[in-house]
């Protein structure tokens, strides 16, 4: 049994409390009490007896050819049980989601500034790292390919077997030759961001004695994870167990393995249990970033405002290794264009390998950097037409029956155009003169550096989308085991997935929809493991739906057996039993009259049954980029209001609104969390946050210089919520985790624009670009 | 430390205040986030003031009155903030959460009532990654109304 270390002073307040709400109520988080008690066992928190650290030595340079790995003097430093290079690999050497062309430990060479090497497993984490630090590896250094558009061209290196172009696609919609009376054209940079979870990547595994491990790990795809290292452990995936530890936040960045392998690989060889927790400085290099991306845009309109065509051309930097690059640059091209119907386009897309860190999945996903983008021309062609920015939004917005560009019909509530409207229609705040305000409210804050003088206001709207679930064809289902028994008494009801609570509330949901189902008032939902079935990944906006839906098909089976039980036990006479049903712990009839509780009928009884939840399947782009690629599709709307003091180029967001359709809020509060967060994570791209990389390294690895935004820059969300329910998802309900990360920044950006009169063109913006220096 | 006293033996003098509470003392509330006093998420009280755990070493701390997140409440209990920040949502992935508890418990000491922009003065060491901060302000506001009428 591993858990955080044993309190030795105090014991543990309260266990994980049991769910007690159904669906549509803002149930608190069962966790919640460990979380505000400091005792929820986190990755980095746990503890075993015997307990190694292992410390990762990385390369220093971008590119370089490794000529020899010399072991001998860390090995025989204080304290070190362990030392294991590339030569020490039982298995696969490499990894991958959706291409295993990642080292597992570097071998013939490194390709990105911060790439593992070697490990260490020691007493202590300080001479683990001592101990790394002694390995010595002679490298051959390289110039590294560190421009993206020279990995197009074919000039460079060849970093990879099959060249630099990790996959090229091309959206081909309506008439190619399309002309139109207006014509605007923009270049928009898309920064390098980091998800930044404050929880660092870690974990612990522990040898079984048998050959066998156990890993106790933050991640958000338990069987990913473990498929990925059986392969490389060589070992049946049975013999590689994971249990989900606390998850001190993902947001994209835990899909990837980290230390899992790592701390395998160190457990088996010394047989004793190995902890590793990176430092902020190693997460910077030990996790995947969003793509930075260059994109070229050019929009034709009619002079009544209808678009006529969108011509796109998207590189994004996929990095070293190809984690989820290729479904990243699959959804930047299927959402290029926006929320917004278009006859004709043409999109090009293209993600390339280079020397500079490996970027995959973060929240948005592909929809982010191309919303940028389309917001701004969107705001560009308004201003050629002489229209009203979201005028001009509300004449081309999506509508039921509408296409995609690549050529999926729009099925369901396309409510693009309320959005709009909804947050145009929300009040404004006050324009406070600002001379009379609180310093904090102003562009520089407690820095003093302006009493109102300079600053100027501005308010700018955006709208984006992306998709929910997988997409092209890739497998989506989830797993959930319900079991209903007495306990001490009381009917109680435990739900078990593998699917993995990352923050987002995705346990309190599973317990409100058991709670619903079954109509028992004792709802538990076991810790996430590998002992049932893969429930996917937490990430594209998925869970509540995929994993929901697998939750809710199971307590309906759970449910029919309970029945039947009923039926048998009681004698259905009359034959009512068909529309009997389970709420407040009984059985209930139609005409609301108890039959009979559940604590008498189920007895010794425990009635359990796992169910797979798959929905519809989306079928692969073809070479024409058209193809039915996505199951749900999600739309916000946002609108910022900032406050920006021209003569420093500093800028204050006053407020952002939202408007956002979530087909069935599940928990309203847990809703209005991520309309909440996602927008802090867009305003931050907007401008605050930029992985700084020159020639292939990372500048600024640390909260000190990579800024995420503060309680200060944070301005209050103003939101209206719509449930206008999807007839094909579970309740009704609409992936909510993305949008709002999603048209937020572009909000901001058109906010500045709006102040400044400035064609800002990338994110996120420095003082210097609003100035003219 | 909250409220005993504690010692450990072979205590390297490198290690921080916050490796001896997490792994020597089996005190994981206050968290590893950077490490390098830019988050928050390691706030304790050393001898009565607000610190961050990272950054003072543990030698620094010998005959010292620390109280962590774990030592706020009454065992079994939750203290009025702990239960704020459950109710008003403020708690996502909950890493930021214990210290940003311990710097609401400085806050509302020595504010009892305290505005927005105090709030939000207050508390700008404290990174959050999740909420976006809207519900933990309201979580602030709900525990002073509460300590106001219940000190």
């Amino acid at each position: 049994m591993i858990e955080a270390r044993p309190l030795p002073t105090r014991q543990r307040p309260v266990a994980q409390s049991a769910i007690t709400g159904g669906i549509g109520e803002s149930v608190k988080r069962p966790e919640g009490v460990l979380k505000v008690s400091g005792d929820f066992p986190y990755s980095s928190d746990l503890w075993a007896e015997g307990m190694l650290w292992g410390s990762t030595l990385r390369s220093p340079h971008p590119y370089a050819r490794i000529r020899a790995i010399d072991t001998t003097q860390a090995a025989a430093m204080p304290g070190v049980h362990s030392v294991l290079t590339h030569a020490d690999l039982p298995g696969r050497k490499v990894y991958g989601l959706e291409i295993a062309d990642q080292p597992v430990l570097a071998f013939d060479c490194v390709r990105y500034q911060g790439e593992a090497v070697a490990l260490v497993a020691a007493e202590h984490p300080e001479q683990a790292r001592r101990a790394a630090a002694k390995v010595r590896v002679d490298y051959e250094v390289l110039e590294p390919l560190s421009d993206p558009e020279l990995a197009i061209s074919g000039e460079g290196p060849s970093l990879h077997e099959g060249g630099n172009i990790l996959r090229r696609l091309r959206i081909e919609h309506g008439d190619q030759n399309a002309r139109a009376e207006v014509v605007v054209s923009g270049e928009y940079v898309i920064g390098m961001q980091d998800q930044a979870p404050l929880g660092p990547e870690s974990g612990l595994a522990v040898p079984d004695g048998e050959g066998g491990v156990d890993l106790y790990i933050a991640t958000q795809w338990l069987h990913v994870d473990r498929d990925q290292l059986a392969a490389v452990l060589a070992l049946p995936p049975e013999r590689v167990r994971l249990t989900l530890a606390g998850v001190g936040g993902a947001f994209g960045g835990r899909e990837d393995l980290s230390m899992q392998a790592h701390a395998c690989l160190l457990a088996l060889r010394t047989g004793r249990p190995v902890k590793i927790v990176y430092g902020r400085q190693e997460s910077f290099v030990g996790h995947v970033h969003r793509h930075p991306g260059r994109l070229r845009y050019e929009h034709g309109a009619d002079r009544n405002g209808r678009l006529v065509y969108v011509k796109a051309s998207i590189v994004l930097d996929g990095g070293a290794y190809a984690s989820s690059s290729t479904a990243v640059i699959s959804n930047a091209c299927s959402f290029a264009s926006g929320p917004y119907a278009v006859p004709n386009a043409t999109i090009e897309g293209w993600v390339v390998y280079t020397n500079n860190p490996p970027c995959g999945a973060m929240r948005g996903f592909g929809s982010v950097q191309n919303c940028f983008a389309h917001e701004a021309q969107m705001d560009k062609l308004a201003q050629a037409l002489g229209l009203d920015p979201v005028e001009l939004r509300l004449r081309n917005a999506f509508q039921t029956g509408d296409t995609l560009v690549t050529g999926q019909p729009l099925e369901g509530p396309i409510p693009v155009a309320e959005l709009l409207q909804r947050v145009l229609s929300m009040p404004l705040p006050e324009t406070a003169d600002a001379s009379r305000r609180d310093l904090r409210e102003l562009p520089g804050g407690v820095s003093n550096t302006t009493h109102g003088e300079g600053v100027r206001r501005g308010v700018g709207y955006a709208a984006g989308f992306k998709n929910v679930g997988y997409s092209e064809g890739f497998p989506d289902y989830s797993t959930a085991r319900v079991t209903l028994r007495v306990v001490e008494g009381r009917a109680q009801a435990e739900v078990h997935t593998a699917s993995a609570e990352v923050g987002q509330g995705l346990v309190t949901i599973q317990g409100q929809i058991a709670h619903t189902e079954l109509g028992v008032s004792q709802v538990v939902v076991l810790n996430a493991d590998t002992r049932v079935g893969s429930g996917g990944s937490s990430s594209a906006s998925r869970q509540t739906y995929i994993t929901g839906g697998a939750v809710k098909t199971a307590c309906e089976a759970v449910r029919q057996r309970v029945l039947e039980m009923a039926r048998s036990e009681l004698g259905d006479q009359a034959g009512s039993g068909e529309n009997w049903r389970l709420a407040d712990d009984s059985l209930i009839d139609t005409s609301g009259r108890t039959v009979i509780d559940l604590v008498t009928l189920l007895g010794d009884e425990v009635v359990s049954e796992e169910r797979e939840y798959r929905p519809r399947p989306t079928e692969p782009l073809d070479e024409r980029g058209q193809g039915k690629a996505h199951l749900q599709l999600a739309f916000a709307a946002h609108r910022a209001v900032v406050d920006v003091d021209v003569e420093l180029g500093l800028v204050h967001v006053v407020e952002l609104a939202t408007a956002q359709d979530v087909g069935k809020a599940i928990n309203p509060l847990a809703v209005e969390g991520q309309l909440e967060g996602g927008a802090a994570q867009g305003l931050g791209l907007a401008i605050m946050e930029q992985v700084l990389v020159k020639d292939g390294k990372i500048m600024n690895p640390s909260f000190t210089d990579y800024l995420i935004p503060t309680i200060l820059d944070m301005p209050p969300v103003r939101m209206e919520v719509l449930e206008l329910g999807d007839p094909r998802s579970p309740y009704g309900l609409k992936g909510v985790g993305e949008p709002p990360a999603i048209s937020s920044g572009p909000a901001v950006l058109a906010a500045i624009r709006a102040a400044t009169g400035r064609e800002v063109s990338h994110v996120p913006v420095r003082p210097d670009d609003l100035l003219d220096l | 430390m909250n409220g005993e006293v504690r010692e450990a033996d072979q205590v390297w003098p490198g290690e921080s205040l916050l490796w001896f509470l997490r792994e020597r003392l089996g005190l994981p509330g206050a968290k590893n986030a950077c490490e390098q006093g830019e988050c928050g998420s390691c706030s304790i009280y050393l001898e009565g003031n607000l610190v961050c755990a990272c950054l003072v070493l543990a030698g620094q701390a010998q005959d010292s009155d620390i109280i962590t997140v774990e030592g706020l409440a009454e065992p079994g209990a939750l203290h009025p903030i702990q239960a704020a920040f459950l109710e008003t949502g403020a708690v996502q992935c909950g890493f930021c959460t214990p210290g940003l508890i311990v710097a609401t418990h400085d806050l509302l000491r020595r504010n009892s009532e305290p505005s927005d922009a105090q709030i939000k003065e207050a508390l700008a060491g404290n990174l959050c990654r999740c909420t976006g901060y809207a519900k933990i302000i309201a979580a602030v506001h709900l525990a002073a109304g509460r300590l106001v009428l219940a000190p």
